[in-house]
Order: structure tokens, then sequence, then C-alpha cells
């Protein structure tokens, strides 16, 4: 699109055929792309497509060498390179603009730009201990950052420190940063819009225009098409880890973009009928905001009936997680929550458990579970603290005693019923595997005896054969013990394959609710900001 | 911010001014205490400013150093030095043993990121231990320490207290100058400020060198530090070898003036002293500069003074003051903590 005509110019990144295991799961099935010395070449895909991995792969960040390593190859400016450590990267010409800023708020901007790179005097004690120890050249650094940041077009002042700078500017200094490296062959830009305003993005996009033009690569990482639409000379759409298609960006519209980047969902979408959905209102949410680090919830209301099984959906970050987090008491919220016709108490996870609501974390590991303990106690925990089950009987309630029989007898009915691979009840949850611990989080939440179940991520870090047995063991809580389920996943086609409806979060607000069997092009939309379409 | 940023020193000052007017302390008498011990403490205090700036908070391991001064100085004597040449063959000496000490130190504090504070603490602990076993055991059975004067009568083991007589005032009075006030004569150690100085300017020249302000940089956040290609793990652990090799020879210079050692004892409150000190002058545990350094100690030192005359000149017995005085040093270093600790709260809050 942009003007910079590409055809002959030298290739400066290639990679063939790059293929990545994480324990035995395939994550990226052999990705094959090309960039060339000033053209804007945009990487488009879901969270999970593998972007982030490959991105990884490129900056040899040490997550790959300790997880085995990576196939295919890797041709940075025509010499085939395997990075171990982002040094190295940086060394060979490659720059890399974050999604979450790598800056330092006490720096001042000049000090960020030049990070690690300035420019010394050989002091009295360099001939002796080496360069490490000459003097900071400030005056050299102003300039050098004057002029980066001049190129980039920010007049901010270079002597500021950069905490309290707004969001828009860091990103700029980050790009100022990576323009100040003098060898700068390929610039990547890892989702660089998703934290600006429409008028930054707008200045961003042309900044990397003139890159662009002064012979530098640039890789741009993204889910919003209308930027990939704008600046874009080629792109390739990435899913489950494979090359969909590599569509001329000139010619191909946003929603066939939106419709490659979602894919068609899984068998069996749309398998549910409409049937619960005439039940009464159990929950209803109005203006519930969620100050939760990441993924922070800013205005959302929706209401669920009896017996549903609701979706919540939307990419990382945008605030999904954020939502039953905020319900459950685990990070600060406000707004009106009514549970069963009742006003329900915010910031209260103890009130929310005894209210007959259940939660199962995505933070597994954090919240989720005792790691340390044995099966037995991570089952019985909630349910004893917030109910009070599990326990003998004793005059004074703080001092009643456990009833291990009771305890004992109950884990071994949840290891049956749920399939939990164990060695037995006193096995210590941090030896099961990520499927097992999901199956223990649930057997907890299930000890509760919830009338709503809130699931986060039910399938994140387990392999696919636990995958379906867990949405299996949830479907059956909904099907015959009449739960209610709210269920939030980053993986589209499992909330397509599973709920009666579906919301999407885009930056902490409803973006759209459609049903399981809506287009992908209102997904791929609604998921991208855009407007809904129905 | 800034009104709490000088609270503390304030409150110390009017603690001192207090006190002094209390215990109806002398000019001359004061003043004579504090050119000694500002001399004798800044450069303990000094030590830990490194480590603050590569983010690892208060060196409570400087207690380490100060072991491996201490043996510089049972040594340098047992051999004979005396004098600034046996002072500067002590110094020679406690710089492999502090960079030993520290590099062991420092590959803890890696183990131990985020807990560098407690584990600090511990390791002092844990140190003295092997320390007392050595000097107490060893020295004599397996060591042969062929020294009457300081052994035990039993043949081996240290004595409790070594008489470091020969070099004693080796460096303060290495030019000597007494001023007279009021009919008292103050020693003043004018070399010691000369070498106080000279490390202060150290410090500074090396906060604007490339690897100070690598320093900084991992201070303020090692993840992003580690992006921009700073060896995150090899510069924590210079920051430590530094801070102990600085705090082997400030527990030499603090010996030198105190001019006998106790044994077992010297290095017990190296760390919460130096530490109390810093703190007194509003620094915290991720920022402190070279003049809250010297500031710090001599707020920290007046009070050190005043207190048991004051507790003295008010209840009657020097007891109560010097209670109080150990009460006031850990209270600064619990306060300090509990703010980071809040502080940090509060910023994981904010992000």
């Amino acid at each position: 699109m942009s003007a910079t005509s590409t055809t002959s110019a030298r290739t400066v990144l290639e990679l063939r055929n790059v293929t990545k295991e994480y324990e035995g799961n395939r994550v990226l099935k052999g990705v094959s792309l090309s960039v060339k010395a000033g053209e804007i070449h945009a990487l488009v895909g879901e969270n999970g497509a593998g972007k982030s991995t490959l991105m990884n792969i490129l900056f040899g960040m040490p997550v790959i060498q300790e997880t085995g390593g990576y196939g295919g190859d890797v041709i940075l400016d025509g010499a085939p390179v395997r990075f171990t450590a982002p040094v190295q990267a940086m060394d060979a010409g490659m720059g890399m603009v974050h999604q979450e800023f790598m800056l330092l708020p006490g720096f001042r901007v000049a000090e960020n730009i030049k990070l690690n790179r300035e420019p010394t005097h050989r002091s009295f004690l360099s001939p002796i201990f080496g360069r490490r120890l000459d003097t900071i050249d400030e005056k050299t650094i102003r300039s050098d950052a004057r002029r980066a940041l001049d190129r980039v077009g920010m007049d901010v002042d270079e002597w500021l420190p950069v905490a309290g700078l707004p969001v828009g500017h860091m990103q700029f200094i980050e790009i100022a940063r990576e323009v100040d490296k003098s060898n700068l062959k390929l610039l990547i830009f890892d989702e660089p819009t998703a934290v600006l305003t429409e008028s930054e993005a707008e200045r961003l996009l042309e900044a990397m225009r003139v890159f662009a033009s002064s012979g530098v690569g640039i890789l741009f990482i993204t889910h919003r098409l209308d930027e990939v639409k704008a600046v874009a000379d080629r792109m390739t759409v990435l899913r489950d880890g494979e090359v969909v298609e590599s569509p001329d960006p000139a010619t191909t519209s946003v929603v066939h973009m939106a419709e490659l980047m979602v894919g068609r969902p899984a068998s069996g979408a749309a398998r549910r009928a409409m049937e619960g959905a005439g039940g009464d209102v159990v929950l209803s949410v109005e203006h519930l905001h969620v100050a939760m680090p990441g993924e922070p919830v800013e205005d959302v209301s929706f209401t669920v009936r009896r017996g549903e099984i609701l979706g919540i959906g939307g990419l990382a970050g945008q605030g999904k997680l954020g939502i039953a987090n905020g319900i459950m008491g685990l990070h600060t919220a406000s707004g009106s929550v009514v549970l069963e016709g009742e006003p329900f108490a915010l910031n209260d996870a103890r009130a929310a458990l005894v209210r007959g609501a259940a939660f199962v974390s995505e933070d597994r590991r954090g919240v989720g579970l005792l790691v340390e303990e044995n099966i037995e106690l991570n089952i019985a925990l909630s349910a004893l603290e917030a109910q009070g089950m599990f326990l003998k009987p004793f005059p004074v309630p703080a001092l009643r005693p456990l009833d291990g029989r009771a305890m004992r007898s109950h884990a071994d009915a949840m290891i049956r019923r749920l399939d939990i691979r164990t060695t037995g009840p006193r096995q210590e949850v941090r030896r099961l595997s990520g499927g097992n611990q999901q199956k223990v989080c649930i057997a907890r939440a299930m000890t509760l005896k919830p009338r709503l179940l809130f699931v986060n991520e039910p399938t994140r870090g387990i392999d696919v054969g636990a995958k379906e047995r867990v949405l299996e063991i949830l479907a059956s809580l909904n099907r015959d013990e009449g739960v209610t389920l709210v269920v939030t996943s980053s993986e589209l086609a499992e909330l397509r394959a599973f709920c009666d409806r579906i919301l999407i979060i885009y930056k902490g607000r409803v973006a759209a609710a459609l049903a399981p069997d809506a287009s992908d092009a209102d997904f791929g939309l609604a998921m991208a900001g855009g407007a809904h379409a129905s | 911010m800034r009104s709490s940023r000088y609270a503390v020193p304030l409150l110390f000052l009017a603690l001192c001014l207090f006190g002094i007017w209390a215990a109806k302390i002398t000019p001359a008498f004061l003043l004579g205490e504090m050119l000694v011990r500002l001399g004798r403490n800044s450069i303990l205090v000094l030590s830990l400013l490194i480590p603050i700036l590569a983010g690892l908070g208060l060196n409570f391991g400087i207690v380490i150093g100060a072991m491996a001064g201490q043996v510089a100085a049972i040594l340098a004597v047992h051999w004979g030095f005396s004098g600034i040449g046996g002072f500067a063959f002590a110094m020679l000496l406690a710089t492999p043993v502090g960079i030993v000490f520290g590099w062991l130190t420092g590959s803890l504090f890696n183990r131990a990121k985020g807990r560098e504070m407690v584990t600090g603490l511990i390791a002092g602990f844990f140190a003295n231990g092997i320390y007392q076993l050595f000097f107490l055991f060893a020295i004599g059975t397996i060591i042969p320490f062929d020294n009457p004067g300081m052994v035990l009568p039993q043949g081996f083991g240290l004595r409790n207290t070594v008489d470091l007589t020969p070099i004693q005032y080796a460096v303060d009075d290495l030019i000597r100058f007494r001023w007279n006030m009021e009919g008292t004569s103050l020693r003043v150690p004018i070399a010691s400020y000369v070498v106080v100085g000279f490390f202060c300017w150290l410090t500074l020249f090396f906060f604007r060198t490339r690897m100070g302000q690598q320093f900084r940089a991992m201070g303020q956040d090692p993840h992003v530090a580690e992006i921009a290609g700073i060896p995150v793990e090899r510069n924590r652990l210079l920051a430590t070898i530094l801070s102990t090799v600085l705090a082997a020879w400030g527990q030499l210079f603090f010996l030198q003036n105190i001019g006998t050692l106790n044994t077992y004892n010297s290095h017990e409150q190296v760390g919460m002293f130096a530490i109390a000190a810093l703190l007194v002058s509003g620094a915290t545990v991720s920022k402190a500069t070279v003049g809250q350094a010297i500031l710090g100690t001599l707020l920290f030192h007046t009070l050190f003074v005043v207190s048991p005359l004051a507790g003295k000149a008010l209840a009657g017995d020097a007891q109560t003051g010097e209670y109080f005085r150990v009460f006031v040093a850990y209270a600064v270093i619990t306060m300090a903590l509990v703010l980071h600790a809040w502080q940090a709260v509060r910023r994981a809050r904010a992000a």
C-alpha cells in the first residue's frame, strides 16, 4: 500500500520452515516468510497462533533454548543465524519495539534511548579495568537522543524522566531507541498500537512508513486489521502455528482477513440450541470495573440466565479475565452485581463463596492450588473455609478439628468421578500434570456445590486429551446438576463449541454479544475492536 | 513525597538537639567525638551505596566484609607489621579475602533474587559461626599459630581481644593535628578525612561510569536491563564484591582508630549500625546518595554519643539512654523496610 516499491530490494529476513515444540505440543508447524529491505510485512493471528513464539525465536530469548530449541532456519541479511541471547540479535541488527514497554521510568528519555549503548569518555580507570569504567558522555547522549527523537517526530524534551510521560510518548521513545541503533536492519513491532489512541496510532504508522523508506525491513505484528490495510506491503496470516495464507493487503478486504485469522470453528459449533436461555436471571452485572493488572475491565454489563453457559472471549489484555476475578473478589472491583435477586458484595472473596458462587482461576499454580499440599486438602479447602464442611463438631467454631475421614472419602469420590490420574489422595498437587491439576481445581469448586461457576481458561496449558475431558466435566455439571457456567477462554473455537452465548471483550468493554454460530468475520471484527455487524 | 524525605533526618536532628540540651553536653566534647567517629565509620556506610544502586537493597552482608578486614588485621599484627606500612599491608591482605567473601555472598544473592536483604542478614549469622569456629578452634590446632600474646592459655583459639596497638592511629595520625578547644585537645584525623573524601569521590565517579549506569538500570528494572543486553547476574556479583571489599577496608579504618579488636564481637553490629546510620539520613532501600551517607553517619553517631548521657541526666541511669539508642537504631531500620514493602505494594497496584 505504501509508496515504497520492494520488488528488487534485498531480503533482510527469511524464515524457512521454522518449527517449535513445547513438551510435545507443536506450536509452530513449519513457518516460512520473508521481509525485504524497505517493506512493511504484517504478521497477523489470534492469541496462541504462534506469533510470540516466533518472536522469541527471532530474538534469541532464553526460553526457546530452555525448552529444546527450534527447527528450521532463520536467515538474517543473507547469513544463517541462530541466536541464543537477545544481545546477539541486537548486535546482528535486529530491533524490537515491545508490546509492554521496556523503559526505565526513573531514567531520562535520552538515557533510556542510549541504555547500555552510552557514548563514553575514557577515564583514568579505563586502562586498568576496561571500557566499562569509562565515564558517561552526557552531551553526546543528549544529542544522539535528540536526533533519534526528531526522526520519529517527537518533540519531547530528551532530558525529562520517562515516569509521568503519557503512554503514547513511551511507545515513540522505544522506537527512537531502536532507530538510534546504527546497524539496524530489521525492526519488529509487537502490537505497537495496542495502547495508543487513534491519533497516536496514526502518527506511529506514519513513522513506520518513514523508516521503511529509509531501507529498514519492518515486521509488524498486530491484530488491528485496518492498520494492516493502511501500511502493510505484504502480510502473513498465522493460525495454529501454520501460515494460512499470505494475501495481498491491498486487494484483500478487512472482513476476509478476519475470516482467515479466526478460521473455521471446531465441529459441533452451535450444537446447543438456545434452550436454556428461557431461564430466569441468575446473575446480573452492571457497570463492572475491575482493576486487574494487565486485564482491566472498564465498564461491563451483562446478565446470565439459569442453566446457561456464557462464554467470554477476546484477545489477551483486553479485560476478559478481569471479569470473573473482579466478581469473585480477587481484584479490586466496583459496579453493581446482583446474584439470585440479591445484591452481591464485591471485594469480598469469602462472601462470594458463601453465596454459592465458585471460581476456577486461570492462575492454577498461583491462586487456584496449594501446590505443596496434597489432593485431599486442595479439594476440601474452599468448602472447609467458606461452609465449614469436613469439620468435626466442637463448641468453639474456630477450634473444630478436621474430619480426615470425610475429606478422604470425598477426595476418593472426586478422583473417580473426574478421572484424576494420581497415585492417591495424599499425593502432592505439584506432581500432577496440568490437566489433572485443573481437575483438582474443578473438584474443589464442585465441592462448594455452587449454583454459579466461573471458569477462567479451562484448558490453558493442558494437553489435548485432558482438554476434552475437562470440557466434558464442565458440560456435565451444567447438564446434570444445573450449574450455570461463565467460561472465559482465549480459545475462541473452544467457546464456540461449548457456549450458548459469547461476549467478546475489547478494551475492557463488551464489543459484541454473539451466538456461537455467528460468522467468523463477526468474531474477527469484534475481537479487533471493529464495529459489530449484528 | 518531598516532605517525608526530610522527615526522618529532621526527627533525628530534633532528638539529638534535645539530648544535647538535656545532658548539657559541651560543644568541645561533642565535636571531639564527632571528629573521630566521622573518620572511623564513614567508609563502612559508604560501602552500602553500590548494592543499593544495583537494586540489591541494604547489604546486610557487609558483616562478612568486616570479618575479612578483621582477618587481615589479626594476621598483619601477628606477623609483626606496624604503623602505616602495617596498615597498608592489612588493606592489601583484606582485598583478596574480601573478593572471595564477596564472590561467595554475591553468588548466594544471585540464587535468592528479591530476598537479598534477609539472605544477607542470615548469611552474616552463618559466616559468624564459621568465623568463630575458625578463630576459636582451628587457630593453634589445625593451623599452627605461635603467638602466646594472642592465643588463649589453653594453646588454641584466639583471645577475646586482640591488641592492635601496632597499627593504632596509623592513618588518623599520619598527619598529626590537634585542635585546642576550650582547654581540651581534640584529635583531628586529617589523613582519614582525605581517605574518606577519596572514597566519596570514587563512589561518585563510579556512579557516572558506564558500569554505574548499568547498575542504576538494573536497580530500576532488571528485566529491562537484561533485554538491553546488560549482564545483570555478573553485575550483581560485582556490586556485592565491591561492597564487601569496601566494608573490609572500612572495618580496618574502624579498628585502627579503636586500637583493640573484640575478636568475636567487633563485626557483629557493623551491618546494623551502618545501615541505621544510612537510613537516618532519609536514604531508602532503593535510593541513597554519598551526601546521605555522610549526613547519616553524623546524625546517628551524635545520637550514639548523646543518648547514654541524656539517659543519665534524665533518668539517672545511662542504661536508659542506651536502651533508647538501640530502640531507635532498630526502629529506623524497621521503618525503612516497612516503607519499602509498602511502596512496593503500591507500585504493584498502580501497575
